[in-house]
């Protein structure tokens, strides 16, 4: 694969999204797909497991299920203390979506893009979580999230109060002010970015590891492989547990 | 690795996935596990009421193995006392029994030999009687002594 173009255009060819459109109403449309079908995915098998939940004795399947929500239940309950429909299915969808997204990076890196060029596809990208886009479009949800609630729970003066007057105090209103909205734009930023940074990182590296002659490859595509499968759940988990503290955060009154 | 409209799609699939995950998805499944939550708390005090019956059970039925060991014991003793008792009377009525009868038998010898010595005492006065009339005949008038003679008979008898 190396010969095209030599190694840099072997990896730019990996790494370019298959898009339509030009400037900003340009849309990467495997990233689309792809998050879609695991979506799909994510929601078939919650939805299935939903209807067959009784109170009776569980099933291999609905273990796994219920598992889960109890594990994103759990985290919920430590950090927020109060009571929302919204953050717990929403803690859910995170980890499960972005855990599907970065399942994405252990399928060997040439065997998607193989099967997209025989199908006449130039690039493909299949992890969409090496997308700027799709992480922060997560993250910005998240973000307008946190202002809402912000505003619903401490009302609009109380949410100007908290950006203008703490940690300061009122007499040094524009620190203060400066201070807290860096606070506030670093949170969609950071969560966007770590997943993205971690998970473009890791593919890079199995392009890279692609790159090596055939016999050295599973040597080090192997354990890289394991080290990832603790980095696609972690991200995950980091994600989830973020937007829950965030979001209970912007529950607590000051 | 431009920020374009991908992300606006990946907003509303987002939206989508977090709204069908509230609303079909979470109520369902801890609806379930709450149930189950209960069902279980349910069966375990079920289970500890249970053991708590039976050790109640197991002293209640000792008591009453108890209870039937000791009213046994009394049945029996106050049966043995009965028949005690019982032989003691059916002894003593042998006693009073014999007694009557020994009585009865000695009133009837006594009524006997009374009745005997009676007509003894008939025969011998007719006898003596007859003796003397044998004797006298010669000598005295029937009529004539007729008094005398029946005085006679009748200090006998």
């Amino acid at each position: 694969m190396a010969s095209e173009g030599g190694a840099t255009g072997y990896i730019v060819h990996h790494l370019t999204p298959l898009s339509v459109g030009e400037g900003f109403w340009t849309l990467h449309l495997d990233t689309l797909f792809f998050s879609m079908v695991l979506g799909g995915v994510f929601i078939w098998f919650f939805k299935s497991q939903a209807e067959k939940a009784t109170a009776g004795v569980p099933n291999m399947t609905q273990n796994i299920a219920e598992m889960l929500v109890e594990f994103v239940d759990g985290q919920v309950k430590d950090s927020f203390h109060g009571k929302s429909k919204l953050i717990a299915p929403l803690g859910l969808t995170i980890f499960c979506w972005v855990f599907l997204w970065n399942l994405m990076d252990l399928i060997p890196v040439d065997l998607m893009s193989l099967i997209a060029s025989l199908m006449g596809i130039e690039y493909l990208r299949v992890v969409p979580s090496t997308d700027l886009n799709a992480t922060f479009a997560l993250s910005i949800s998240v973000f307008i999230l946190i202002i809402f609630y912000s505003i619903k729970i401490k009302g609009v003066f109380g949410f100007a109060k908290e950006l203008t007057c703490t940690p300061f105090g009122p007499f040094l209103m524009p620190f203060n002010l400066l201070l807290k909205v860096v606070e506030e734009i670093a949170k969609p930023i950071s969560l966007g970015l770590r997943l993205f940074g971690n998970l473009y990182a890791g593919e890079l590296i199995f392009i890279l590891i692609a790159l090596l002659p055939p016999l050295i490859q599973p040597a080090l595509s192997f354990p890289w492989a394991i080290f990832h499968i603790l980095i696609i759940v972690l991200q995950a988990f980091i994600f989830m547990v973020l937007t829950i503290v965030y979001l209970s955060m912007a529950h607590e009154d000051h | 690795m431009s920020i374009n409209a991908t992300l606006i799609g990946q907003m509303i699939t987002f939206t989508l996935l977090v709204w069908f995950t509230m609303k079909y998805v979470w109520p369902p499944i801890m609806q379930a596990l709450e149930e189950r939550k209960s069902k279980i708390a349910e069966g375990l005090a079920a289970a500890e009421k249970g053991q708590e019956e039976i050790k109640l059970a197991e002293k209640k039925a000792t008591k009453l193995l108890k209870d039937a060991k000791d009213q046994a014991a009394d049945i029996i003793s106050s049966a043995q006392k009965r028949a005690n008792e019982i032989v003691d009377e059916s002894k003593i009525n042998a006693v009073e029994e014999g007694d009557r009868m020994i009585k009865a038998a000695q009133a009837q010898i006594e009524q006997e030999i009374s009745q005997a010595r009676e007509g003894l005492r008939k025969d011998v006065s007719a006898l003596a009687l007859r003796a003397a009339e044998q004797i006298l005949k010669e000598e005295i008038d029937k009529a004539k002594h007729k008094t005398i003679l029946s005085k006679a008979t009748e200090e006998l008898g």
